[in-house]
């Protein structure tokens, strides 16, 4: 019984998984070609407009370049499209032309760095902030304002001041992730219980170990809860700053795939954006195991 | 000059209405000696939690100040070691590291086995073998603060301040850490300043008993000894002759002082006749040799 119950939910997965195929592949399937009824002429004159090709057993089928851009690809068609890219995911075969995993690398070290450096910059002004009062109160409101910005809103200021796609959708990844992270870390040291801080001074640590050994660790759950969100906001935002900026990566490859007309690519692209999210998030999750702890 | 000496302390508080700051004690002299352990006792309110906080230098007071070995003691210090009442243990460490922390923070120049042999020692002493690598999660109340009293003893500090140490604990367990305290304190005989809502607790462990009035402007009306020799345990003290004086003297003292003494509420004209002689010493022992 429990077994079962373990199962359970797995197994909805799979049949909402199955489900969920055969529909789409049943509402995108086109029915075969069907020469019966049309003339020699209008025959030739379809495979010459390219709609139909001659197969090898002289009839005619629908023309397979011109179905990727026909209606919405079935699942068997972005099954190809995935097997196809996963074989030559290793092949650069031009300055735009790089395999999938190169672009996954791309983006996944083009986030990890805008990420890493607004982590470090949010947490330690967080901590300077939650630790001073008034200058928390002060630089408050213009926290306030800054955070609600979308980071794409700075991408042209950006792009104008450091005049280099690369660091500026690194940047715009920056600019995702600090606000969620200053505004906890800030909170969270803040509202650190006071017994950590006395012990600390009863102790005389020096204000490295401080950090150190009370501060950080204290506020570290609600850090790293700003680091999630932190997190989150930065993975949306760095797909469209490599569409708008032209930067070879995974959200890049979106755009890319729908300039050459090839949906069945869009979707393959759009697919990669989800697992290369959950990969990360699992990675960040355990990350965030190893410094939270229960109170 | 007493060891520890609250030379004519004065904290106010601001209000939080916005009016003039509140006075929460006025006037507060407490001499401790050397090994000495005294405690007040009072209602909520009455300050002395902020008294202690004071001597451990986590808040700083309004007027007068602290002695310490004949040298003024500001801020907080190592010297002044502090078990709180809600533990404050860091839920991030071990049992072990927690101890560690003030063991190293101590004794800077001890090398890694010394600080280990040292936690482990106190570790033993609360009996807490086998515990040393749990998180504070992990343990009861009354076992966490054990590891709060080993933590304050490791570091061997001049004054030890317990602010209503046993207060979080259930009631049969806080018998046998008080009775653990006392075995601790008769081998280090620290100077410990105690505050507590518990009567039955002041008696067994103090030498001394101040007695708060209510706040604000709260005093220290008596100074009560507690002459019951030692070494005490919970099941021989009640058999003490004095133990029920000393307890009903205390309680009369706290009831009647909820609605009683409110001329000290009235701090502004205080100054004149009203003006008592503030601590009254109250000692039974003298009393029933006098009487002889």
């Amino acid at each position: 019984m429990t077994m079962q119950g373990k199962s359970s939910p797995w197994m909805i997965s799979c049949f909402l998984l199955a489900v969920f195929l055969l529909a789409w592949h049943f509402f995108t399937l086109r029915p075969a070609f069907e020469p019966r009824g049309m003339s020699e002429e209008q025959l030739h004159m379809m495979e010459f407009n390219g709609d139909i090709v001659r197969t090898s057993e002289e009839g005619y089928a629908w023309n397979p370049e011109k179905e990727k851009v026909r209606g919405v690809p079935g699942p068997l068609m972005v099954i190809e499209k995935a097997r196809t890219e996963l074989a030559e995911a290793f092949v650069k075969k031009g300055t735009n032309d790089h395999g999938i995993a190169y672009l996954v690398a791309y983006t996944v070290s083009r986030f990890a760095a805008g990420f890493l450096a607004a982590s470090v910059v949010a947490i330690m002004l967080g901590v300077l902030l939650g630790l001073n009062k008034a200058l928390f109160q002060a630089v408050n409101p213009f926290i306030q304002i800054l955070k609600p910005i979308s980071p794409l809103a700075w991408m042209p200021l950006l792009l104008y001041t450091v005049k280099d796609p690369k660091w500026t959708a690194v940047l715009v990844v920056f600019m995702a992730a600090v606000w969620p992270t200053l505004a906890t870390t800030a909170f969270g040291v803040s509202s650190l219980r006071k017994d950590y801080l006395h012990v600390a001074a009863i102790l005389q640590l020096t204000w490295f170990k401080r950090l150190y050994k009370v501060i950080l660790p204290g506020a570290a759950p609600t850090i790293v809860n700003g680091l999630r969100i932190a997190f989150g906001s930065a993975l949306v935002a760095v797909v469209p700053a490599e569409m708008l900026l032209g930067e070879l990566g995974v959200g890049y490859l979106s755009w890319i795939e729908w300039n050459n007309l090839d949906i069945a690519g869009v979707i393959f692209a759009i697919l990669v954006v989800g697992v290369v999210g959950v990969i990360l998030d699992s990675g960040f999750n355990k990350l965030a195991g190893f410094v939270t702890y229960q109170e | 000059m007493a060891f520890l000496q609250i030379d004519h302390m004065t904290k106010f508080f601001p209000s939080h209405s916005g009016g003039d700051p509140v006075c929460i004690f006025k006037d507060v002299t407490i001499k401790i000696e050397k090994g000495e352990f005294v405690t007040t006792i009072g209602h909520s309110g009455c300050g002395k939690s902020t008294l202690l906080n004071i001597i451990a230098g986590l808040e700083s007071p309004s007027e007068g100040g602290v002695i310490l070995n004949g040298r003024e003691a500001a801020g907080p210090g190592l010297d002044r070691m502090v078990v709180f009442q809600n533990f404050a243990l860091m839920p991030w460490m071990t049992v072990f590291d927690n101890i560690r922390l003030a063991v190293r923070a101590a004794y800077p120049n001890w090398d890694r086995e010394r600080i280990a042999a040292h936690v482990h020692k106190y570790i033993a002493l609360v009996g807490l073998k086998g515990a040393e690598t749990k998180r504070p999660t992990a343990l009861s109340g009354g076992m966490k603060q054990r590891v709060g009293l080993a933590r304050a003893f490791a570091i061997e500090p001049k004054v030890l301040l317990l602010d209503e140490p046993f207060a979080q604990i259930d009631a049969l367990t806080r018998g046998v850490i008080q009775e653990e305290l006392i075995q601790m304190w008769n081998t280090s005989r620290n100077t410990v300043f105690m505050v507590t809502h518990d009567v039955d607790e002041a008696i067994l462990l103090s030498d001394r008993i101040l007695l708060m009035t209510n706040g604000p402007g709260a005093r220290i009306a008596e100074n009560v000894m507690v002459t019951i020799p030692r070494p005490r345990a919970r099941v021989t003290i009640i058999e003490h002759p004095h133990y029920y004086k000393l307890r009903n003297h205390i309680i009369h003292f706290l009831v009647e002082h909820v609605t009683h003494e409110e001329e000290t509420g009235d701090s502004n004209n205080g100054s004149g006749g009203s003006e008592k002689k503030y601590p009254r010493v109250v000692n039974f022992e003298q009393e029933t040799l006098a009487r002889r």
